[in-house]
């Protein structure tokens, strides 16, 4: 049986992973142990001392650990859908490579796009392990929270793909993390409720994709609710990927098949 | 007579306001090496890109392998092999890793990959260098590496788009003696260049381009009898003389005066040289050869310089 185009697009991405997996694994593995140690446990203790606890009805750690794992499915999909996009598209020009083979541009961008999802799944892997380890969750609760942080990693991955593929220049690239990503991860509920956030700042984070990230994976991790129904927060998430995936799509097209 | 392998009527690339290819005309044979000859921005590589179905057409008519590259373009792709200008391989991975994904595209089983990537890299001559990064590599390697890798799915048309540009002699002529073999197991071969010894070497038939439109188009021996004449008699005159082009009147078909050297077409060189012995010109040394593509060239598509 002849495979997809886009599965042996992902196939091309895992053998070129196999290489230069290195660096990538070591943070992988070492961010949410670090993050955890000094927010979680150093930090933490603070809070939960303060009367913190008292107000978000868990300790400090247990609060914090969903919220990490939201952000860190974040930071790999940006990543992934960033140098790698640009570099296919410009520097290494993998993409014009593959398309004088009978991939298509469609290959391509769904192609990126599973690539991402097991990224990203690797990454929500690894640091729910990393969070039973440190006992903020059960292993069968650790289950049940990757889906909503893989989905809100793709929720970046979509608008983020669309971004990169039609940058023409590296400036473009550390500004997301600048202007985006470092703000997000600040000011989503990673850290503390959004409602200790100035009243005018609240809406901002109703309207990106990390904020429902969190709040769907911090109540199934926790076993509370989420702010609005779950349904409306993976809606949003579905929409962002949905919606990037849509102008990544055309971008390519318009960018490779000239 | 056969069908051909790739017909193109009124073919037409536009980008905007600028015209790159301006309603041209050809069709490849099967079997034949085929030739898109002229300077830089004469429209030979948007040509190349619409045949290898990644580059839509903007007007007139293109089929490859009777196939229609706006409505076919994978199964065209599937019996393509491409050589692009930049030699575009993934230096972070090895030749055989290269040579492996690539093969993947094409969605052939590994264990077929695996046995015709032995088979390439010693066409290649690249057995050596088989696990080793593709970055370090020479310039003539990795070209030869592009083109085993353009092979992989043993296509029925290779598309060589300047195959052998900034090689050096030994590496050029290692090249062609792989191209050569290729036609000789039957490969349709069409390539552009701007080197006019390639172009004669290799093309059984060319077309010459200029601003996006075909000069001339027939064998190299067909465009120098037809644009040319036989031999070319080259004066070098003492530095500082004035050329005045009516003392070599009636010596020769064509006279160009050049600033460093004067030509002289003609079909008998000695006949021009025994002419020129009655006249007493102050001549510094003569040279007499062959016609060849690039007079052609010159002829077609003029001295000033394209950039």
């Amino acid at each position: 049986m002849a495979a997809p185009g886009s599965a042996l697009v992902v196939e091309r991405n895992a053998r070129v992973y196999r290489r230069t997996w290195r660096g990538s694994v070591i943070s992988t593995f070492l961010n949410p142990i670090l993050y955890l140690l000094a927010m979680g446990l150093g930090l933490g203790s603070l809070v939960d001392d303060g009367g913190g606890s008292v107000q978000l009805e868990f300790e400090y750690l247990n609060f914090l650990a969903p919220g990490l794992l939201a952000a860190a499915t974040m930071m790999t999909a940006t990543g992934e859908s960033l140098y790698p996009v640009m570099s296919g598209m410009k520097w290494n020009k993998s993409y014009h490579d593959a398309l004088a083979t009978p991939i298509t541009t469609r290959d391509l961008v769904l192609g990126h796009f599973g690539w991402v999802t097991l990224r990203i799944l690797f990454t929500s892997v690894v640091f729910t392990g990393v969070m039973v380890a440190f006992g903020t969750i059960e292993i069968g609760i650790a289950l049940l929270v990757i889906p909503p942080s893989v989905l809100g990693g793709l929720a970046f991955a979509g608008p983020v793909t669309a971004y990169g593929a039609q940058l023409e220049n590296e400036t473009g690239l550390s500004a997301v993390f600048r202007f985006v990503i470092t703000p997000l991860f600040l000011f989503s509920g990673t850290f503390f409720p959004i409602e200790q956030l100035p009243d005018w700042m609240e809406p901002v984070a109703y309207v990106t994709p990390l904020w429902h990230s969190v709040e769907t994976t911090r109540a199934v991790a926790l076993g509370i609710d989420t702010t609005w129904a779950p349904a409306f927060h993976y809606a949003v998430m579905v929409a962002f990927l949905v919606a990037g995936a849509v102008l990544a799509d055309r971008f390519f097209h318009r960018r490779l098949v000239v | 007579m056969t069908e051909p392998l790739v017909r193109a009527t009124n073919l037409s690339k536009r980008f905007g306001d600028f015209t790159a290819v301006d309603s041209i005309d050809f069709a490849v044979r099967p079997g034949e090496v085929f030739g898109f000859l002229g300077p830089n921005g004469a429209g030979k590589s948007s040509t190349m890109k619409m045949i290898g179905a990644v580059s839509p057409v903007t007007s007139g008519e293109l089929s490859v392998f009777d196939l229609d590259p706006a409505t076919h373009g994978s199964a065209i792709r599937y019996r393509l092999g491409v050589v692009p200008q930049e030699n575009l391989l993934d230096t972070e991975l090895t030749v055989f890793e290269n040579l492996f994904i690539y093969g993947r595209y094409f969605d052939l089983p590994k264990s077929v990959i695996r046995e015709r990537i032995d088979e390439l890299l010693a066409f290649a001559q690249l057995e050596e260098r088989r696990h080793d990064l593709v970055d370090p590599l020479s310039g003539g390697m990795k070209r030869r590496l592009t083109i085993a890798r353009a092979l992989i799915n043993q296509p029925d048309l290779m598309l060589l788009d300047e195959p052998t540009t900034g090689l050096d002699p030994q590496a050029r002529h290692a090249l062609w003696d792989r191209l050569y073999r290729l036609k000789q197991q039957g490969v349709t071969l069409i390539i552009t260049t701007h080197y006019m010894d390639e172009a004669e070497q290799l093309c059984d038939r060319l077309v010459i381009m200029d601003k996006g439109q075909i000069a001339a188009e027939g064998s190299p021996r067909y465009l120098i009898d037809r644009h040319a004449t036989r031999e070319v008699v080259e004066l070098r005159l003492p530095v500082g003389h004035s050329v005045d082009e009516t003392q070599f009147d009636g010596l020769a078909k064509r006279i160009e005066v050049l600033p460093d050297r004067t030509l002289l077409y003609t079909d008998s060189a000695d006949r021009t040289l025994l002419d020129l012995a009655e006249r007493t010109l102050d001549i510094e040394s003569t040279v007499v050869r062959r016609s060849t593509l690039e007079d052609v060239f010159l002829r077609l598509t003029g001295r000033s310089l394209v950039d």
